[in-house]
């Protein structure tokens, strides 16, 4: 039983087909890395799952209603909007939204929800600081947090771990991984192939306007799709540490 | 008691036709451009004397004297068009744009300008000054002789009911003004004057309503409304007019110092007598 | 929160108690109020039920809504200038009540005039999104408000100028700032309804827009329907600016200054600011009123002179730090 089923989905932006007929499944217990150049599609083809955008074929996320989708996948987007000054325990909070019949206290199973993805970003020290006001890492840990707190089976978040220090990397990756181990779901864009080398339980490499290939980190993070896809040369072996990748130098 | 609106029709009849005669010294080219010095000078003016009047002057609402100024061209108060009738006189009111005026003296055409009448006294000077200006000096004092003696023959009237004039945006005017000099000569007491006010200004709708005054005259709204006069419908000046023809009554009789004026008298005196009669006079 | 609430609400009712008794008859408070209550003041009792009362009573319902409405535009698109004055939509409505006016339609028709108003604050709300937009940054809004701006208020001199009544000419000023000088009750029944249903839908927003804290496609995710979002906002917006505006004028700043102050003591969240503000605007608009009636008794001072002297240089200040955001 699959968490997210998406079939032959086709995605035009004007006019410009930017991805022809992609399928794939992510199943309960998959971390999923989604790799690609930039301009791949890895952000379309994210929004065109969800049904944010139009687009051909077929995804079971785009195929409910808004409410029922919003229990199924909770989304972070690549924009870290933070409109307001809301302090960062209300912004979690937020996650509690599509669950509680309307506004007023938030009740103790939610907001024990709330505290454990407050902890889990390890934002502990920032709950009653206002959101809009912490550096950029702190807010996309935030904003991860919030992810978190909606508290569905499957997470997706374009480049979470953007603008993060290596220390936050680590642990929003570490984050990620264990809820795949607790048997949730999680498709994540990134641009740190090192990191995905090293966290993800499967990575799809979107290229060419479509998946160039779909499977368990060493079998994508090969030489010859990496040269195809980036136009580099790499580094990988699987050490004592683990899995270590690096890329090297561009291709000419 | 005696029609004065009959009389008044025939007195301006007389004085339009009877008294002025070709004038000897005076212009021969009259253009006014207020409503006021529009409807004194077609009184005066022998014939072919006044060339043109303001288009108010046609507005039954503003002119005691419309159906008389379909017979004359109308202007717009406007130098170019005003300079291209090449008049040897232009009348114009105090309240006349001062940048037409100043242009056309400088145009070298004469302009003669007249003040407003603020008191019933003011209209036998406004008689005369008109007179003078068009050359019509027999027929100013004979139109001044008859006015005179129809104001001295209103006679005194028991009983002052107490009477408020109000109109769009409020305001409402005092004894040093000639709507409140009508209402006085009619035998009206003006609230105004309790509430302080000797000339025009805005009464504030409370204090109106404060003052419970016996009637309240209220200016007749144009047929296109606009949000000044709706405080003329506002429900404390409907509870207060208790007479239905009362928020109608200030007419184009009001307006000028004009023997006009004994028209709105003569309309105010019935207002009077219904207001002191027996079975309405107890509230 | 809850005690900004009480705070709020105990503002509003001192300052309608305050508004009651002040007036240019010169009677104590304590007797205006009986006469308020009591057939036995003969004229005085008029002055309060027809005068006095309906005046204290547009200032609550049109500052409350004019507040409600700022916080609502301002959380939907997500950006502290949006204003119903600012963004053009109050005078929009002004055209539309103007056209109604000298039309003959607001005599003619049972509630034309409001119902023209919410039209021409509907066309304004509208023209603001299409223009602006949600993902549209400060300068695409006021610029969109600024051209929206002067075209309904060009378009309501035009119509004003046009009409055959010579103090139609004369009422710009009124249209431009706003006045709740001579209401009647019956204007408070003309609009009752309009700011009523337009602060029930508005109210109804407060979840779709804390989730817009997040950006468009996080509230999306989060389970709301940003198209109905968005017509409800429209309609909410347009049935309160118009119905306000239909009686009292273009009254502006209410919607910018309330939001600004209060956000802060509700921690910045858009449900809650929602409420705080039509709280706060009812209390800023009765201060209003209140001091057009102090400061110059016997000038029908425009209530929007005092609003914008508060609210334009606040106004300034946020496009300073804007601009600051942005460098």
């Amino acid at each position: 039983m699959s968490i997210l089923r998406v079939r032959t989905l086709s995605v035009t932006r004007r006019a410009r087909a930017v991805l022809r007929d992609v399928s794939f499944d992510v199943r309960p217990g998959e971390f999923v890395g989604l790799l690609g150049p930039n301009g791949a599609g890895k952000t379309s083809l994210m929004r065109a799952v969800l049904g944010l955008i139009p687009a051909e074929g077929h995804s079971s996320l785009a195929e409910l209603t808004a409410v029922d989708r919003a229990r199924v996948v909770a989304w972070m987007p690549q924009s870290r909007e933070i409109a307001w000054p809301v302090p960062v325990e209300r912004l979690v909070a937020l996650g509690r939204l599509p669950h509680l019949p309307n506004r007023g206290r938030v009740p103790a199973k939610d907001q024990a929800l709330v505290d454990t993805a407050i902890t889990r970003m390890g934002l502990d020290a920032f709950r009653a600081r206002a959101a809009s006001r912490l550096s950029g890492g702190e807010q996309a840990r935030a904003l991860i947090a919030r992810a978190l707190a909606q508290d569905t089976p499957l997470l997706m978040a374009d480049e979470p771990a953007a603008g993060l220090d290596p220390a936050h990397q680590i642990s929003t990756m570490q984050v990620f991984a264990d809820l795949a181990r607790e048997g949730r779901s999680a498709l994540v864009s990134l641009h740190d192939l090192s990191l995905a080398a090293r966290h993800c339980t499967r990575l799809i490499l979107l290229a060419e306007g479509g998946i160039l290939a779909d499977g368990p980190p060493a079998e994508v993070l090969t030489p010859e799709l990496m040269a195809r896809a980036f136009g580099i040369s790499v580094w990988h072996k699987h050490t004592e540490q683990g899995p270590v990748f690096q890329p090297l130098e561009v291709l000419s | 008691m005696r029609s004065w609106l009959g009389i008044a029709f025939a007195l301006i009849y007389s004085a339009t036709s009877g008294f002025a005669g070709p004038s000897a010294n005076g212009p021969s080219r009259v253009v006014s451009m207020n409503l006021c010095t529009d409807q004194l000078a077609m009184m005066l003016a022998g014939p072919g004397q006044l060339a043109s009047v303001s288009y108010i002057a046609r507005d039954r609402r503003a002119s005691a004297m419309a159906q008389d100024a379909m017979a004359y061209p109308i202007n717009h108060g406007r130098a170019e068009e005003i300079y291209l009738l090449k008049p040897d006189l232009v009348i114009a009111g105090t309240f006349s744009t001062r940048a037409t005026t100043d242009m056309l003296r400088r145009f070298g055409v004469p302009v003669a300008v007249f003040e407003p009448a603020y008191s019933l006294n003011d209209i036998s000077d406004r008689i005369a000054q008109m007179g003078a200006v068009l050359g019509q000096d027999a027929a100013a004092t004979a139109l001044i002789a008859l006015f005179e003696t129809e104001i001295a023959n209103i006679s005194g009237v028991a009983g002052r009911p107490r009477a408020a004039l109000y109109a769009a945006n409020g305001y409402t005017s005092g004894q040093h003004s000639l709507a409140g000099q009508i209402l006085e000569a009619a035998g009206f007491a003006n609230i105004a004057a309790e509430l302080g006010y000797s000339h025009s200004g805005v009464l504030p709708l409370e204090l109106l309503a404060m003052a419970d005054p016996d009637v309240v005259i209220a200016t007749r709204p144009y047929e296109r409304p606009s949000r000044s006069e709706e405080i003329l419908a506002h429900p404390v000046v409907s509870a207060l007019s208790r007479h239905p023809d009362t928020g109608e009554m200030r007419d184009a009789d009001w307006v000028c110092g004009t023997p006009h004026v004994l028209n709105a008298i003569q309309k105010l005196r019935h207002l009077h007598s219904d207001t002191t009669s027996p079975e309405e006079g107890s509230e | 929160m809850m005690r900004l609430m009480v705070v709020l609400s105990a503002a509003v009712l001192a300052l309608f108690a305050l508004s009651l008794t002040l007036g240019p008859a010169p009677v104590s408070a304590a007797e205006s109020l009986a006469a308020l209550f009591s057939d036995d003041y003969g004229p005085l009792t008029l002055v309060m039920r027809e005068i006095r009362l309906p005046r204290s009573l547009l200032a609550i319902l049109i500052g409350g809504g004019l507040g409600l409405a700022g916080a609502a535009m301002q959380g939907y698109l997500r950006n502290p200038l949006a204003e119903p004055g600012l963004i053009g939509v109050s005078s929009s409505a002004a055209l539309g009540a103007v056209l109604a006016i000298n039309t003959g339609v607001a005599t003619g028709v049972a509630l034309g005039l409001p119902i023209a108003a919410l039209l021409g604050a509907l066309i304004g709300v509208g023209l603001v999104l299409l223009l602006a937009g949600p993902q549209g940054g400060s300068i695409t809004l006021i610029l969109a408000g600024i051209a929206i701006s002067a075209m309904a208020g060009a378009l309501t001199s035009l119509v004003l100028n046009l009409s055959p009544n010579p103090f139609a000419a004369n009422e710009i000023v009124f249209w431009m700032m706003g006045s709740l000088a001579d209401r009647s009750m019956l204007h408070v029944y003309l609009v009752l309804p309009f700011v009523a249903v337009g602060a029930v839908i508005l109210l109804r927003l407060g979840r779709g827009l804390d989730a817009l804290t997040l950006g468009e496609d996080a509230a999306q995710t989060m389970g709301v329907n940003l198209r109905r979002l968005r017509l409800m906002l429209v309609f909410g917006t347009a049935s309160v600016v118009g119905g306000a505006t239909a009686v009292a004028g273009a009254i502006g700043f209410i919607g910018l200054v309330v939001p600004h102050i209060l956000r802060p003591f509700v921690q910045g969240q858009p449900s809650r600011l929602l409420w705080a503000s039509a709280l706060g605007g009812a209390v800023m608009l009765q201060l209003a009123d209140i001091a057009v009636r102090v400061i110059l008794p016997a000038r029908d001072l425009k209530l929007g002179v005092v609003t914008a002297l508060v609210g334009a240089p606040l106004f300034l200040h946020l496009i300073y730090k804007t601009r600051k955001g942005q460098s």
